[in-house]
């Protein structure tokens, strides 16, 4: 017998990541793609953004105006974040649940809002949501103005941002089994219980990462809320919008710094939503 | 809880999973309902439970008419196969579900459950595995969880369905003889599902053998393997071999050569009997055959038979032999049965 060490010197080299070949091509390209795409443009931005100096960035800041847009931004993407979970939970659920007709058609619709010019969509609701619209003038009797205002911003964001919630609850909404909801009520549960205490908290990681991208969408969202917001400086104007303003001011420094605070909320805000995401996917045991 | 069942119909779709099944089951008994797949058990025990309701006829819990009281009404343990446990609950609030949804009125005070969890799970000897979840323990540590969270509510009766169906042997045995301990200790009425012949044997007090959406027969193991009622029960329960036979003038005929005597009734008919019901003889009136495969079984050796008598097909039967005198492949074995059954045309 031939000593098969020796014929195969051994080399270092590192712990092999994996048994499926193919690591070192794969992170190699994953990072290649990623520099050119993501961190590059990111760098480019942080350092025009350095060019401003800590003072002027603290300046910029410091604006009422900066401070507002990002305020509206952040706090409708959130706003309407939160009412995509509940429609969009209602929604997956009459996909997934009930076989009526036209549920096809109504399963292509919540795709939409990923394939239209989103400035399409501002046009159309601006013009639905406006006082003399269709639906604005509804509202106009109560002294409730839509369009506008921050609450059409809310309005374009909801609409953009509702696929991504169905997409995410759905195919695990799909996957429950049914014998958990008939172990639930021979246990006594009646349907109310049964969808709070166990199907919605299994449902939990999936909603929060719908969540996730619905309100990330909402925040760099341009084209359709401009349409509809009004975009009246401290009360309906968008942080994205600033930053064109600035751009058209020559004032580069001062768009990219908006960008660079909006960029550092988005990650934290991200960050922090991945950490429960992980948090939920241990203790509920799946994901 | 007496549970009766009469004349149950339950169609699905215009196609009958049952078809007219009456069955009383006792107070305090442990009934298996036995069947290959389709015949309807699972249906069978859905439908006691509430989770499916008849086409027509009743089911009476004790006196009460309990055919159109819903799930939550019934107050049944049920016990799934794959467990259908709470994977975002601990298994504490697992077995705690079912008192916690109680209306507030009838509602137990927190560290009532508290203290009946840890009861139950001292009961199904779990205990000190409270603050785990689900997807920490093993199948049978899964099973005996579903087991307590069912027994929690205080049920009328025990369902269980396959309730050992996604366990290994091993576990699947320990469990089978650990369930029968708990049944006699608590004495509920239960009633459970299996395709698993032995399981049902050894386990219940009574066996309900089913087929195609009919009861065959119910009975005692003794009574479905060594009286087995229809020809489905004698080929379903345990092994056994078929001949087409006939009687004329009290003697049983198979392709007219002797092999039995048989007074009561003529005609055709099937004989069917067990490997272990037959004597080896060295006499011309026996059964003869081919020996086409020997093989060991557990405890005894099984030679496979063809018997071929000329200008007729061959049959094929398995006798036993004896555990230490295999039986040359090719060679002619002449055999007789001792105990056998005749189910007429």
């Amino acid at each position: 017998m031939t000593d098969t060490a020796a014929a195969h010197p051994v080399r270092w080299r590192l712990k092999r990541p994996s048994i499926i070949p193919g690591f070192g091509v794969t992170l190699g390209f994953s990072l290649a793609y990623l520099s050119l795409i993501i961190l590059i443009p990111i760098a480019g931005l942080l350092w025009r953004t350095a060019g401003l100096g800590w003072e002027g960035f603290l300046a910029v800041l410091a604006d009422r105006r900066t401070q507002d847009a990002l305020y509206i931004s952040f706090g409708t993407a959130f706003v309407a974040a939160l009412v995509n979970v509940v429609f969009g939970v209602i929604v997956a659920w009459v996909l997934t649940r009930y076989d009526f007709p036209g549920r096809r058609l109504i399963d292509a619709m919540v795709d939409l809002p990923f394939a239209l010019p989103t400035a399409v969509a501002g046009i159309a609701l601006a013009a639905l949501y406006a006082p003399n619209g269709w639906i604005g003038s509804l509202f106009m009797p109560f002294g409730l103005r839509i369009a506008f205002t921050p609450l059409g911003i809310v309005v374009a964001l909801i609409f953009i941002g509702l696929p991504f919630v169905v997409r995410t609850v759905q195919p695990v909404m799909e996957e429950i089994d049914r014998e958990v909801e008939e172990a639930a009520a021979t246990l006594g549960a009646n349907r109310f219980q049964t969808v709070f205490k166990v199907i919605l908290p299994g449902l939990t990681p999936a909603i929060l990462t719908g969540f996730a991208l619905a309100f990330a969408r909402g925040v760099g969202e341009y084209g359709s809320v401009i349409f509809i917001a009004g975009n009246i400086p401290y009360v309906s104007e968008i942080a994205p919008l600033l930053i064109v303003i600035r751009l058209e001011e020559f004032n580069y420094a001062g768009a990219t710094a908006v960008a660079t605070i909006m960029l550092l909320i988005s990650f934290a805000m991200l960050f922090f939503i991945n950490l429960v995401q992980a948090w939920s996917r241990r203790r509920y045991g799946h994901g | 809880m007496e549970v009766t069942i009469s004349n149950i119909r339950k169609e699905f779709e215009r196609f009958p999973a049952l078809n007219d099944v009456s069955l009383k089951i006792a107070s305090g008994e442990l009934i298996a309902l036995l069947g290959p797949s389709g015949s309807g058990k699972t249906t069978l025990l859905r439908l006691i439970a509430g989770l499916d309701f008849p086409t027509a006829g009743q089911i009476f819990f004790g006196e009460e008419d309990a055919s159109h009281r819903t799930v939550q009404e019934r107050n049944v343990g049920f016990v799934f196969q794959h467990y259908a446990l709470f994977r975002h609950m601990t298994v504490a609030e697992n077995i705690g579900f079912g008192l916690k949804v109680r209306p507030s009125g009838n509602r137990p005070a927190r560290t009532e459950i508290r203290r009946r969890v840890s009861e139950l799970l001292e009961m199904v000897q779990l205990s000190g595995l409270e603050k785990r979840y689900p997807n920490q323990l093993s199948g049978g540590q899964r099973q005996r969880v579903a087991l307590a969270r069912a027994m929690a509510i205080e049920p009328r009766i025990l369902l269980l369905d396959e309730p050992f169906g996604a366990l290994d042997a091993k576990v699947r045995k320990e469990l089978r003889r650990w369930l029968r301990e708990f049944h006699d200790r608590t004495g509920h009425t239960t009633v459970f599902v299996t395709h698993d012949q032995e399981e049902a044997l050894e386990l219940a007090d009574r066996v309900v053998v089913m087929s195609q959406g009919k009861i065959e027969q119910v009975g005692s193991a003794d009574d479905v393997y060594d009286r087995p009622g229809s020809p489905f029960v004698f080929s379903f329960i345990g092994e056994s071999s078929q001949l087409p036979i006939e009687v004329k003038s009290g003697t049983v005929l198979f392709q007219g050569q002797p092999v039995g005597i048989l007074e009561s009734q003529e005609g055709e008919g099937d004989l069917f009997f067990r490997p272990e019901d037959v004597v080896l003889v060295d006499a011309p009136d026996a059964l003869f055959g081919k020996v086409t495969a020997c093989r060991r079984l557990a405890g005894t050796r099984i030679a496979e038979i063809d018997i071929a008598n000329e200008g007729h097909a061959p049959y094929h039967v398995e006798v036993e032999v004896p555990l230490h005198a295999p039986v040359a492949l090719g060679s002619e074995l002449r055999f007789r049965p001792t105990r056998w059954k005749v189910f007429f045309k």
